[in-house]
């Protein structure tokens, strides 16, 4: 049974950092202020890093262009992609926090059907801090919700859940659709506010976007990595997917689950659909023989942590997807280098921590 | 999206009767079960006499009639919650709609009352996405569609077999959470249909279907009968155990269960607390099937429901036989069952 949570949501604002990747401006910040204040953010400026990017006043936050990106990987920046917002993984990659939001630029508070503002991270929270259930739909959605529960025939010994990595929020107003559809209904706008948030099962791939997304860090960390997008790159509009599939495939394996539904934010920018279509095209063909290969996918019982989940399925990308187009060998040595940048920024901000409390404890 | 039409001569509306008066509960529903044929299964356990009010094209049947069909068979009760099964075996439509009898029309968020038949028709005639989950969920609501990053070649679909409804106010909890929660009412109406991704299992609540009886009819098993069989949803598990197969027969044959509207309002009725007694049977055995159905596999030869139903059988049998007795029970319940299928069924 599941337990119902009507004590506050923990804010979890030294936890949690709030990445954002941009190449405009940051004003959208201004209408989510009341929620994100708090919390500290790191800002990902793609394109030219000479522009200046004014971040609104009162906020904690630190920012990197591709200058820093490149001094702080080296060689590894490559692994970063360049004028695309998949460049928002670096962010991930050196943020010391448990969990990590993102959200983009033209997302703005969207409210609720009674009128309210809809805190987006809060509800985020909520589904992170609350476990999955991905071995056996239950069809009143999320057990652990006020109001809600498992239903009848649900197996008690199913009812623990697994822990939550993934977080995946939805939009009001323009709707994430690729740009085939968004060239025939390019009116069509999301009004159904669906009050539900629910378990993807496992086995089970979704398309993951990355406007509303929120993971636990050091569950998945490092399988969210967004791929080689933009400039010199035969693709984009691809990056969250990439990772959508990527950590679905290694939270199945490892028994950890990926939520879907509510928050909603409020997507005010359709994209231009012929600049799209361009972007969109090789995928929209590869996906075909991507789609496959990662229904098929299955990791070794040797794969116990993220990284070698990652490395492993990376060995598998070279090897099947190599043969689709020599875009997934580069690919695939992309997603080894960026462990590699991962495990060394990581590692060593771990000894740092353990250096910091040896003197501690002695002076107490 | 094409607009969906209803066809009336397509639909049969199966009631199972487990309360003799059923006066209410068809005038509540008469504008939406008006326009459609309606077979009555009386519960050959009921002694009186069936109510029910003027204005219906219904068939009635009753204990003498069951017998009657279905002759001889010792190894399917009809009794209490699977007298609707009688009704899925002599109905002749393609579309099969099932409520319960305590349940009511339910109002939607902008308190419009729910046409429950035309929305799970509405789910059986357009198609399902088993492949691929789509976050924005039925792709083929007005107002929905596919979103980026959904495989080309997938957004076809495949043909729905099962509509699964859900319910306001008295949702289907089972006996120990509704007695831990005496005042729980479900009040929040989720406004999305989806499909239940391949390999998921699920639990299927016989309150408030509809399926695709041409596709999966004989795949609704009358089968597993607990013990304590009861005249309560938390003293039943026959159409949970019927749901997992269907499931996994669907998942074979290439077919989409969805979940989600429409909501029925389903009302207050007997004691979570001492249904408690029996409910456990129903608990344990649930937990034995679980691995079964999660690595059920049926031969590629099984084609057609009915194959589906046979082969499902002897896996039964074979795996879980030794589990518990109730087990090969339901296996022989099912295999009686596909043989009363070929002969009335398919008449």
């Amino acid at each position: 049974m599941a337990a119902s949570s009507s004590k506050p949501v923990p804010l979890l604002k030294d936890e949690l950092d709030i990445v954002i990747p941009t190449i405009r401006n940051l004003d959208f910040l201004e209408m989510w202020r009341p929620f994100f204040e708090q919390y500290h953010l790191i800002i990902v400026q793609d394109g030219d890093p000479t522009k200046v990017i004014k971040v609104p006043e009162g906020f904690d936050y630190e920012l990197y262009n591709r200058n820093d990106i490149n001094r702080i990987l080296g060689p590894k920046a490559s692994c970063i992609s360049f004028k695309d917002s998949a460049c928002r993984c670096f962010g991930y990659m050196v943020s010391k926090k448990k969990y990590i939001y993102t959200i983009d630029d033209d997302c703005f508070v969207a409210k609720d059907p009674t009128g309210h503002d809809i805190n987006a991270l809060e509800q985020h929270i909520k589904n992170l801090l609350s476990p999955s259930t991905p071995f056996f739909f239950n069809t009143l959605y999320d057990p652990y919700r006020d109001g809600a529960d498992f239903v009848r025939g649900y197996p008690f010994s199913l009812r623990e859940g697994v822990p939550t990595a993934v977080s995946h929020g939805l939009w009001l107003n323009i709707p994430d659709y690729d740009a085939p559809t968004q060239l025939v209904k390019p009116h069509e706008r999301n009004t159904r506010f669906v009050d539900a948030v629910l378990t993807i099962p496992k086995g089970s791939l979704f398309p993951m976007c990355g406007m509303n997304l929120a993971f636990n860090r050091e569950l998945i960390g490092p399988a969210m990595y967004f791929g080689l997008m933009g400039d010199g790159q035969p693709i984009g509009r691809y990056d969250d997917m990439w990772a959508g599939w990527c950590i679905k495939v290694i939270c199945d394996h490892l028994g950890l689950g990926v939520k879907t539904g509510l928050p909603y934010i409020w997507h005010s920018k359709a994209s231009n659909p012929f600049v799209n279509l361009k972007k969109e095209y090789k995928g929209i063909f590869w996906q075909e023989e991507i789609i496959p290969f990662f229904q098929a996918a299955t990791l070794s019982k040797d794969a116990t942590s993220v990284q070698k989940c990652y490395i492993e399925l990376s060995k598998q990308v070279k090897e099947k997807l190599g043969t689709v187009d020599p875009y997934f060998v580069k690919l695939a040595d992309a997603m080894v280098t960026w462990i590699e940048a991962w495990d060394e920024l990581n590692n060593s901000a771990e000894e740092k921590t353990t250096e910091n409390k040896a003197p501690v404890a002695a002076a107490k | 999206m094409s607009q969906v039409i209803i066809n009336d001569n397509e639909v049969d509306i199966v009631i199972g009767a487990l309360h003799s008066d059923l006066t209410t509960f068809m005038n509540a529903w008469k504008p939406v079960f008006s326009r459609f044929h309606l077979v009555i299964v009386k519960d050959p356990d009921l002694k009186e006499d069936l109510k029910i009010p003027e204005g219906f094209s219904a068939d009635v049947y009753t204990k003498s009639e069951i017998e009657r069909v279905v002759g001889s068979s010792t190894s399917i009760r009809f009794s209490g919650y699977a007298c609707r099964y009688f009704g899925f075996l002599v109905s002749k439509k393609k579309y099969v709609v099932c409520i319960d009898d305590d349940c009511v029309p339910a109002k939607d968020n902008a308190g419009i009352l729910v046409d429950a038949v035309a929305q799970h028709i509405v789910n059986l005639k357009t198609p399902a996405t088993p492949f691929f989950f789509n976050t924005l969920y039925d792709p083929f609501c007005k107002g929905a569609d596919f979103v980026r990053g959904y495989p080309f070649s997938l957004r076809s679909g495949v043909d729905c077999a099962l509509s699964c409804g859900l319910w306001l106010n008295l949702a289907d909890l089972d006996a120990p959470t509704q007695a831990l929660k005496p005042s729980q009412r479900n009040s929040r109406y989720v406004d999305a249909v989806l499909t239940v991704p391949k390999r998921s299992m699920l639990p299927v609540s016989g309150i408030n279907i509809a399926f695709n009886r041409e596709l999966v009819g004989p795949a609704l098993v009358p089968a597993l009968v607990l013990a304590g069989e009861g005249k309560l949803r938390w003293e039943t598990v026959e159409d949970i155990w019927c749901g997992l197969c269907v499931k996994a027969i669907c998942d074979h044959l290439s077919l989409g269960v969805k979940s989600g509207l429409p909501y029925v309002w389903r009302s207050e009725r007997g004691n979570a607390i001492d249904s408690l007694k029996k409910e456990w049977e129903g608990v344990k055995l649930m937990e034995d099937v679980v691995p079964f159905f999660q690595s059920v596999r049926l031969p590629q030869s099984a084609t057609t429901a009915e194959d589906c139903v046979t082969e499902m059988a002897k896996a039964v049998k074979e795996q879980l036989g030794k589990v518990d007795p109730m087990f090969s029970k339901a296996a022989a319940a099912m295999e009686e069952w596909v043989k009363l299928w070929k002969s009335v069924g398919s008449a």
